[in-house]
């Protein structure tokens, strides 16, 4: 008769419950977990690896990238590392990529977490496409910058006088040398670190950093007027721009200076 | 000697399974070898059989992940031999977390610490609801939840890649299932162990009882993982049917009047009994 508070309905219903409990508890610690190993990573990781988002959730933590790497640059994070478990990085001043023209690592990948596409041209592999990082010269330890002519830099990059470029500037102190300094240029630089890696300080003046630290973006609102398509965007651009503007005040100058009370209410009641 | 051999021949050869394998994932990533790559999650055998881990490409689907045709390709292979031999044929013959329980529930035997009555109720369903508690934060989290955590791939992944501090994930198994709970981890809360169970639910090699040869010595019940399983020993012969079987044939070892043995039974043969 009364089949909905049958005994066995209820037990069944306490037991469902019971797990949500037990579940519920077990997410919270689980959670907090992963939402820390979610944090950015400051390691670097192998060439064509996807935005650490889709980096992290694609990457089946299987290793066959270390196992490729000829060089042996890749390591697996375990539990101790300062990222999320599993995942390959590599640590420049330890060894730096050494940009194989036929990406053993990203193409050893099972699930595309490398993708090869963001390191094709025209139907073939072009390692320099890789960004796995830009380089950043700390210009008050760089020897260059000191005066030195250390180029050790722009000799280790595989990219020499493209990702890395030495300027040539007369050094006011002595006043007869010269600074040869290395510019790292964001377009070129693939973040590979063998500059980082041959950097002769102690600790080295010039850091590959993940993208996210080191690259900056200049806005669409300034406008380089020497560059012909940036001044076709400022055509483009001031018709789409709209501003809200607050209603003109009617009163004459006159009345508004003169408005004593209304300022004294202005001050004391707003 | 040779009775010693064949009391422990299924064990044995588990053993020697899950070394030789570890032994030649390890070996083949050290000197590059390639007859395997990759790890437990996925491998390439022989340079060209594609293998993926079932459940840890379901969790990225969930977190949004593309799926690759590399990995789809393996997973249709592991899910061909699960469904032949059984999923959680796995856990005893290749993962090398069953080494380290296996281990705590003989120590926790020799030792006597089995006491029933101080037992705490610990369901054996914890598995399906970890199973769900994962995929529900893969797609939270966009991240395989559990892969996050896996001690099965702490420890595969160290023994080829290092460790760091991952063996203490072990040693926190090892202790829990000796002084906590026994099969505590395998046979109750592993949710790879439960989604392989899933998946092998109807696989082709079952073990098959037969009642009428049963001197109710009940030694299987002591040395089965899955005790619940043995259900019906000794009362009828039937197929032990049960999805959680792990395939470790150790009952089949300790029964002294063979009472146990593997057998091929049809889905049409494991449907009617079943019904």
């Amino acid at each position: 008769m009364n089949k909905i508070n049958t005994p066995d309905r209820r037990l069944f219903l306490q037991k469902i419950l019971s797990g949500v409990g037990y579940a519920s508890v077990g997410a919270i610690f689980w959670s907090a977990y992963l939402s820390k190993s979610q944090a950015q990573s400051l390691l670097l990781r192998p060439p064509g690896a996807l935005l650490e988002k889709d980096f992290l959730s694609t990457c089946m933590r299987c290793g066959m990238c270390v196992k490729a790497c000829p060089f042996d640059v890749l390591q697996l994070a375990t539990i101790s590392d300062k990222t999320a478990i599993g995942t390959p990085y590599f640590t420049p001043r330890e060894n730096a990529c050494r940009l194989c023209p036929d990406i053993p690592c990203a193409s050893s990948c099972p699930t595309d977490a490398l993708d090869l596409k963001s390191l094709t041209k025209d139907n073939s592999l072009h390692i320099n496409n890789a960004k796995m990082g830009l380089a950043t010269v700390n210009t008050q330890s760089c020897l260059a910058y000191l005066g030195l002519q250390c180029t050790m830099c722009i000799r280790a990059c595989p990219l020499a006088d493209v990702a890395i470029v030495l300027k040539n500037e007369r050094n006011p102190r002595t006043g007869m040398h010269a600074f040869l300094t290395p510019m790292v240029d964001a377009t070129n630089c693939t973040g590979c670190g063998l500059c980082e890696r041959a950097c002769p300080t102690n600790i080295a003046s010039i850091k590959v950093l993940p993208l996210f630290l080191s690259q900056s973006d200049i806005g669409s609102h300034y406008i380089i007027g020497w560059k012909k398509e940036d001044e076709e965007r400022l055509k483009k651009s001031s018709t789409d721009v709209t501003m809200s503007k607050t209603k003109r005040n009617e009163k004459s100058a006159l009345d508004n200076v003169n408005d004593v009370e209304g300022i004294l209410e202005g001050l004391y009641h707003e | 000697m040779s009775d010693f051999l064949f009391r422990y021949r299924y064990y044995l050869a588990r053993r020697t399974t899950q070394i030789l394998l570890l032994g030649t994932y390890f070996l083949a990533n050290l000197y590059g070898w390639s007859i395997v790559s990759g790890n437990l999650s996925s491998s390439v055998v022989f340079g060209f059989i594609p293998l993926s881990e079932p459940f840890a490409t379901l969790q990225m689907f969930f977190a949004g992940a593309v799926i690759s045709a590399d990995i789809l390709l393996g997973i249709l292979v592991v899910l061909f031999f699960y469904g032949i031999i059984g999923g959680r044929f796995f856990c005893s013959w290749v993962c090398p977390v069953n080494i380290v329980t296996e281990t705590a529930a003989a120590i926790r035997r020799k030792l006597k610490l089995q006491d029933k009555t101080n037992a705490l109720p610990f369901s054996r369903n914890i598995r399906y609801w970890f199973i769900a508690l994962a995929l529900i934060l893969s797609f939270v989290f966009s991240l395989a939840a559990f892969e996050m955590i896996s001690p099965i791939g702490i420890a595969h992944r160290g023994i080829i890649f290092g460790f760091g501090f991952g063996w203490f994930s072990l040693v926190a198994i090892f202790l829990f299932d000796l002084f906590s709970q026994k099969y505590g981890w395998c046979g109750h809360i592993c949710p790879l162990g439960g989604f392989n169970a899933l998946i092998g639910k109807y696989s082709l090699i079952k073990v098959t009882h037969d009642a009428t040869k049963c001197v109710h010595s009940l030694k299987c019940f002591l040395v089965c993982p899955e005790v619940e399983i043995l259900e019906l020993v000794g009362k009828k012969s039937h197929i032990i049917s049960a999805k959680e079987c792990i395939k470790c044939a150790r009952c089949i070892e300790v029964c002294d009047s063979g009472a146990f043995k593997v057998s091929i039974v049809t889905l049409a043969k494991q449907l009617k009994e079943g019904a």
